[in-house]
């Protein structure tokens, strides 16, 4: 088992490393890079929730959560703080997450995935319609905040902005590794590989998964807040089922079996979109919706499942 | 509310039960037999609508009593090309395999077909209202309404269900069905094809889906993005009636169709929310659907 996560941990320190020192170079990679990482963040989430088997169909909601909170700030407060941003959006994502948590963790499998999924078009139809607060599909700029009362000009802000990313980034990375190596994170795993017997050893099945999905919740809404801050704009769109869809695919993508597949992922769909969409404006989803079919059919087990496969091949053919 | 403006809002409200009753059932369908979710069912939808359009525009000269078999084939080329293919090669070579690929895959779809929809139909909107303006308007109650929408979208709805009512449960095709439904290691061991089944199976529930966007062309103008917006409906039109009901899912249609009209001629900006509302509502207390009798596992 650690002589199969190693390689991976230390795949996983050279991405971050390659994600402060890169943008140095590129500038334009800056946001890329930022994206990229908090997007990570996001589908460490569902990466949480895939342990225990469970697909939520919805998760874009806490994504949204995120997002609003910080744009409800800066249009009725004002001021902001990317801290305070960050604080506030755990904070808002986390109740949520328990609300709507303590609903869904009492269904499995696609169940599950129905709510998750009925929660988050409630979420989206209201920050769609209610036009007054929300200012409906337009979205609501979010200005451009300081950080510890510094402000910054556009040209350094990307970079601090990637740098808090990054951070949260290590620091969720390691956090969920931590979990899931826990005897909570093992109980979560056990959901998926033996509900029953989890429940006759004496636990709450459904406790344990509403931690997890307090947890990936509140993932999702700090990388809401993040990406609402790096764009500058929360949009109804953040919280529309495609949202939820295209975590699931980066979770897929990059693999759900380790923590590390979220950004490895999260990496390889940003890049594409990035490149696709400079290049071929117009057919980037074409493109990745390929590489999710090539990934889905050949590489089940995603971008860090081939390292892998190629070192099992030799053992059994799967 | 007046009585004019109620009846009004009936009516609207059994046009629009008719269309999502034809796109939920496809979905329903599909999932009950083969237990998939299909994400791509929307872009199907959009482009029965799409190529409806374009076929009745290219036959409206000729004689715009053409464009009624131009709505039917497109709906038929859609669902055989489109849906065969779907599920020829994305989705059997994932049977047995991890529930989330399956979904997964179709979403794979849903993305590649929504970007074609707007590499080939543009993104302006299309309008081909010709069949709507063809059947003369009737008067119900003392409101004017097209025939098209009061008339002919429920009646091939009917028929659709009552079709598909009697396919399953009166023939032979139907039963073979579901007897794969029922337990497919059974049925294939005394000699039943299960593949083809699926396959017949989802051309079928793809077919319905373009028949709905068909049928929508006259009726709205064709927009990108209505793929995306049209799965969800029809998921939780499908959900809220219990996945794989038929019946359920047309009396869920026109449960949501009525609601949501009345809703938008009395509080326009909630009329999005109220099939969501309803499923939430539904789902937290019978999550298997209204009508659904299937045992959720709960642990």
């Amino acid at each position: 088992m650690t002589r199969r996560i190693k390689p991976i941990t230390t795949a996983a320190v050279i991405f971050f490393l390659v994600s402060a020192v890169a943008p140095l170079f590129v500038s334009s990679w800056a946001t890329l890079f930022a994206l990229i990482l908090a997007k990570g963040i996001v589908v460490l989430g569902i990466v949480l929730l895939l342990q225990a088997g469970q697909v939520s169909f919805g998760h874009a909601m806490f994504f949204a959560i995120g997002a609003y909170t910080s744009a409800f700030w800066g249009k009725y407060i004002g001021g902001g703080d990317i801290l305070l941003y960050l604080v506030l959006g755990g904070i808002s994502s986390t109740v949520f997450g328990l609300i709507v948590g303590l609903f869904v963790v009492r269904y499995r499998e696609i169940f599950f995935g129905m709510l998750n999924l009925a929660f988050s078009m409630v979420l989206w139809s209201l920050l769609e319609k209610m036009f007054p607060y929300t200012n409906g599909a337009d979205g609501i700029r979010v200005a451009r905040p300081g950080l510890l009362g510094f402000v910054f000009t556009p040209e350094t802000f990307q970079y601090v902005i990637l740098y808090v990313s990054l951070l949260i980034a290590a620091a969720a990375f390691y956090g969920v590794q931590r979990y899931l190596e826990s005897p909570l994170g093992h109980m979560l795993r056990a959901i998926k590989s033996n509900e029953t017997r989890l429940e006759y050893l004496g636990m709450s099945a459904r406790r344990v998964l509403l931690i997890g999905y307090v947890i990936s919740a509140f993932l999702g809404g700090i990388g809401g807040t993040l990406v609402a801050i790096i764009q500058q704009i929360a949009t109804p769109e953040f919280g529309f089922w495609t949202k939820s869809g295209e975590f699931v695919f980066i979770a897929i993508l990059g693999g759900g079996a380790h923590a590390f597949g979220a950004f490895a992922g999260a990496a390889m769909f940003e890049w594409v979109r990035f490149y696709a969409a400079a290049h071929l404006a117009d057919s980037w989803q074409l493109i990745l919706g390929v590489v999710l079919i090539v990934i889905i059919l050949y590489a089940p087990n995603g971008l860090i499942g081939l390292r892998q496969r190629y070192r099992q091949s030799g053992k059994r053919g799967r | 509310m007046n009585s004019t403006l109620a009846i009004l809002a009936v009516l609207d409200g059994i046009s629009y039960a008719a269309l999502v009753f034809l796109v939920s059932v496809g979905l329903s369908l599909i999932f009950g037999v083969l237990r998939v979710v299909n994400v791509a069912h929307g872009s199907l939808y959009a482009f029965g609508a799409y190529l409806a359009a374009t076929f009745s525009i290219k036959v409206a000269p000729l004689s715009p009593w053409l464009t009624y078999p131009a709505l039917l084939a497109a709906s038929v080329v859609i669902g055989v090309v489109c849906g065969g293919f779907i599920e020829r090669f994305l989705l059997r070579p994932l049977y047995g395999r991890d529930d989330v690929l399956q979904l997964l895959i179709t979403f794979a779809a849903f993305m590649i077909m929504d970007n074609l929809q707007r590499l080939i139909w543009g993104v302006q909107p299309i309008f081909a209202a010709e069949p709507l303006k063809l059947l003369p308007n009737v008067t119900v109650f003392g409101v004017n309404y097209t025939s098209y929408q009061v008339i002919l979208l429920p009646g091939v709805a009917l028929m659709t269900l009552f079709g598909l009512r009697y396919f399953l449960r009166h023939t032979l095709a139907g039963a073979v069905i579901m007897a794969v439904t029922e337990d497919r290691e059974a049925s294939t061991s005394i000699g039943i094809d299960a593949r083809r089944v699926y396959f017949v199976t989802f051309i079928i529930g793809a077919s319905l889906a373009a028949l709905g966007g068909a049928l929508a062309s006259p009726t709205t103008s064709l927009v990108p993005g209505m793929g995306a917006d049209m799965i969800v409906l029809s998921f939780a039109v499908a959900a809220t009636a219990g996945l794989g009901q038929i019946e359920g899912t047309a009396l869920t249609a026109l449960m949501i169709g009525l609601t949501r009209a009345f809703v938008i001629y009395l509080q326009p900006e909630f009329e999005v929310l109220v099939p969501y509302l309803l499923m939430v509502l539904v789902l937290l207390v019978r999550p298997y659907g209204l009508f659904g009798a299937t045992q959720v596992r709960k642990i």
